[in-house]
C-alpha cells in the first residue's frame, strides 16, 4: 500500500494528471471543485486487487512463542464489532503447521462402513447442493488462564482462542448418502493433510446432523490457516475435532482413540478418571468493552459491549452486572440470534468515576446458565485444563483503567 | 480414476426413495391426479422423510481404484483393525528410539524438550498429576498410530512399519508391560492392556448445575 503525506499542499503528480483528465471530460469532481474554491484536495488511492483494513487500524492476532507443537494466536475480541471475526483475524492453533495445498490436486476419500468408497475433488464438492452458516470455532484450551482466580489481563489472552464465521459448504450428511453408511457404522474418522495427518473420531449421529465439510469462510475461500482448502466443521464442539485440511473420512465401528481424543482434550477429574468426547462447548460469555488493559476517558455514558456463545444452541439470555455479581440487568441480545455461534450482546451503562468490577453471565436455550470459577472447580476439581467458561470479571479502576479481577 | 456411472452404484430413483420403480411411481401419482412435486413431497412425508432433509445423490465423485484406496491411508483402532503387517522386538526399537526419539524425549524416555512418555503411574490423583503414555494413554494402539503419523516431529512418515512395532515395543519395555525378548505385531500389539485402559467415562455435563 502506498502511503501519502496527510496535509501535503500540493497536488500529487496523480492528482493534477486527475484533474487535468476531469476537466477535460467536463465532469464535476469533486477534486476539481476543491480547485475552484482554493482548497486543493489529493485524490484517493485506485482500485486494488485486494483490500486490506486502514493502516491506521492495528489489530493483529497475539501468537505464542513459536514452539512449532503448541502454536497458537488469539484473536483479538476487544477489536472485533458484530459477531464475525475477519478470517484474518480468525484464532490459529495446529499442531504441526499450516500446509500449503493446491486445490486442483486435493481429494477427499470417504471409505470405510460404506457400500462404495468415493474421492471428491473440490470441483465435485463444490457442485453439490449447499448451506452458508454462522459458527463459532473455540478451542477447548480457550481461557486456560482462567482458572486462577484473577485470569489472563485482557480479553485477547483470556478468551481469544474462539472465532466466529460465516462458513459455506457441503452437509457432512449428504456426502455420507453419497457413499452409503452400512448398519454397523456408528463413528467417522476425520484426517487431515497437515504433517501430523491430525486426526480426531466424531459420533455418526453427530455427523449425520449438523456437520459441515467448509470450502468457505466470511464469503471467500477458507484460509490456509483454517484448513485450506477443505476442512471439517462440527458446530458447536471443541476446535481440534473441525479437523482442517481434510482429506480422508473413515466410517468405522469404534472411535479411533487418537492420540487428541485420549491424551489430550480429555478432563481429568479428581478421582483420577478423565471424561472423554466432551466435545460440547457450554455456554460462555465475555466483556470485550470496557475489558482489560483499556482505558475509559472520563466518567460519562459507555455501551458495555461483549460475545457470548454456546456449543448447545442458541443464546437465551445475557446478564450484565456492574457491581461484582451483587446485581444483574438483562443485556440487549442483538438477534435474532444463529444457534451455536457468537451472539452480542450490549447495555448501556452511566459511569460515575467510581470503582466497578463488570461481569456477564449466559444462558442458552437449554437453560444452561454460565457457572462462576468456584462451581466449576467445585465439580471438576484442579486438575482440569479445558473446558473453563466462568463468568469472568473485569475492575474498572478510578483512574478509568480496566483491569482482570478476581471472580 | 473412473468416474462413477449411476448405474453401476445402484443410484437412487430420482425421488429419493430406493427400491420403487419409477413406472409404478409415475402410475400412482397420475392415478391420485396429483402434480409430480406435490405428489413426491407427499411421498417422501409418508416414508417418515421430511422434505427438507430429502436429497437426491449426486453421482458426483469417483470410485478409487483397490489401489488408489490403499494410498489414500487408513486408520487404527483400539481392536487392532487397521494394524499393518510387520513386527518389531525391543531392542530393535531401543535403536530406534536413540536415533529418532531421545534428542526429544530423553534417553530413557523421561521427557527432555518433549514430553515424558515413561513414568507417572498412581500420580493422577494427586495435586500435580504426570499424564505421560504410561500413566494416562488407554491403549497400545494409540501410541501406534500417533507414532505413525505424527512422529518423529522434523520427519514423521519417515519411520517403517517395523521400526515403529519395533520402538513401540521398546517404550512398552521400558514401562515394564512387555517382556526384554517381546516381538510385536498386528495380532499381539492389541493385546496389551495399558495400565489406564479404564481410566475414562463418559461426558456426564452439564455439571455445575
Amino acid at each position: 500500500m502506498t502511503t501519502r503525506k496527510r496535509g501535503s499542499e500540493r497536488p500529487s503528480r496523480r492528482a493534477f494528471i486527475g484533474l487535468a483528465g476531469a476537466a477535460a471530460a467536463g465532469s464535476l469532481h469533486p477534486a476539481a471543485r476543491a480547485q475552484t474554491t482554493g482548497a486543493i484536495r489529493d485524490l484517493g488511492e485506485t482500485p486494488s486487487d485486494y483490500g486490506r483494513p486502514s493502516p491506521f487500524e492495528e489489530s493483529k492476532r497475539w501468537s505464542r512463542a513459536p514452539d512449532a507443537t503448541a502454536s497458537s494466536s488469539n484473536t483479538p475480541l476487544a477489536d472485533l464489532e458484530g459477531i464475525v471475526t475477519p478470517s484474518g483475524l480468525h484464532f490459529e492453533r495446529h499442531h504441526t503447521g499450516v500446509p500449503a495445498i493446491d486445490p486442483e490436486t486435493h481429494r477427499l476419500t470417504i471409505h470405510g462402513l460404506v457400500d462404495r468408497p468415493l474421492v471428491f475433488s473440490m470441483d465435485d464438492l463444490v457442485r453439490m447442493s449447499s448451506v452458508s452458516r454462522f459458527h463459532f470455532i473455540e478451542c477447548s484450551g480457550n481461557s486456560a488462564r482462567e482458572w486462577s482466580p484473577a485470569g489472563a489481563p485482557n480479553v485477547q489472552l483470556s478468551h481469544g482462542l474462539a472465532s466466529c464465521s460465516e462458513w459455506t459448504g457441503v452437509l457432512l450428511a449428504d456426502l455420507l448418502d453419497e457413499v452409503g453408511i452400512r448398519p454397523e457404522a456408528s463413528w467417522i474418522v476425520g484426517e487431515g493433510a497437515d504433517a501430523g495427518l491430525m486426526s480426531r473420531s466424531v459420533p455418526l449421529e453427530r455427523a449425520l446432523d449438523d456437520v459441515m465439510i467448509a470450502y468457505g469462510q466470511n464469503g471467500e475461500a477458507v484460509r490456509p490457516e483454517q484448513g485450506y482448502p477443505l476442512r471439517l466443521l462440527v458446530p458447536g464442539c471443541e476446535g481440534s475435532i473441525s479437523v482442517k485440511w481434510l482429506r480422508r473420512i473413515e466410517v468405522a465401528h469404534m472411535p479411533s482413540m487418537a492420540r487428541d481424543e485420549t491424551s489430550k482434550y480429555t478432563d481429568l477429574l479428581p478421582d483420577g478418571k478423565a471424561r472423554q468426547f466432551t466435545l460440547v462447548m457450554d455456554a460462555k460469555s465475555v466483556i470485550t468493552r470496557p475489558s482489560g488493559e483499556q482505558k475509559l476517558d472520563g466518567p460519562g455514558f459507555f455501551e458495555i459491549r461483549g460475545l457470548a456463545w454456546s456449543g448447545r444452541g442458541r443464546i437465551s439470555r445475557v446478564e450484565v452486572s456492574t457491581d461484582g455479581g451483587r446485581s444483574w440487568t438483562d443485556a440487549e441480545i442483538e438477534g435474532p440470534p444463529y444457534a451455536k455461534a457468537f451472539t452480542r450482546f450490549r447495555s448501556p451503562w452511566r459511569w460515575d468515576g467510581g470503582r466497578h468490577v463488570l461481569m456477564s453471565r449466559a444462558t442458552d436455550d437449554t437453560g444452561y446458565v454460565q457457572p462462576t470459577l468456584a462451581a466449576l472447580l467445585e465439580a471438576r476439581g484442579r486438575s482440569t485444563i479445558y473446558h473453563n467458561n466462568r463468568i469472568k470479571a473485569w475492575e474498572v479502576q478510578e483512574s478509568g483503567e480496566v483491569t482482570n479481577a478476581e471472580a | 480414476m473412473p468416474r462413477r456411472s449411476h448405474t453401476a452404484v445402484g443410484m437412487r430413483s430420482p425421488t429419493g426413495c430406493a427400491g420403487v420403480p419409477a413406472g409404478l411411481l409415475k402410475e400412482t401419482r397420475e392415478a391420485a391426479g396429483l402434480a409430480p412435486s406435490l405428489f413426491v413431497a407427499l411421498l417422501l412425508l409418508a416414508a417418515g422423510a421430511t422434505v427438507a432433509g430429502a436429497s437426491e445423490q449426486t453421482g458426483l465423485g469417483s470410485e478409487p481404484t483397490a489401489e488408489e484406496l490403499a494410498a489414500a491411508g487408513y486408520t487404527v483402532f483400539p481392536d487392532g483393525k487397521g494394524l499393518p503387517a510387520g513386527r518389531g522386538t525391543v531392542s530393535e526399537g531401543k535403536a530406534v528410539y536413540q536415533q529418532f526419539c531421545a534428542a526429544c524425549h530423553g534417553r530413557n524416555a523421561q521427557g527432555e524438550d518433549a514430553a515424558a512418555l515413561v513414568g507417572g503411574r498412581g500420580s493422577l490423583t494427586s495435586e500435580r498429576p504426570r499424564k505421560t503414555v504410561e500413566s494416562y494413554w488407554p491403549y497400545t494402539t494409540t501410541l501406534w498410530d500417533y507414532v505413525r503419523r505424527s512422529m518423529p516431529y522434523e520427519s514423521p512418515g519417515s519411520l517403517t512399519n517395523d521400526e515403529i512395532y519395533a520402538v513401540v515395543a521398546h517404550l512398552l519395555n521400558l514401562m515394564g508391560l512387555v517382556a526384554e525378548d517381546a516381538v510385536l505385531d498386528q495380532e499381539s500389539l492389541p493385546t496389551i492392556e495399558m495400565p489406564n485402559r479404564d481410566g475414562f467415562v463418559p461426558d456426564d455435563r452439564p455439571d455445575t448445575h
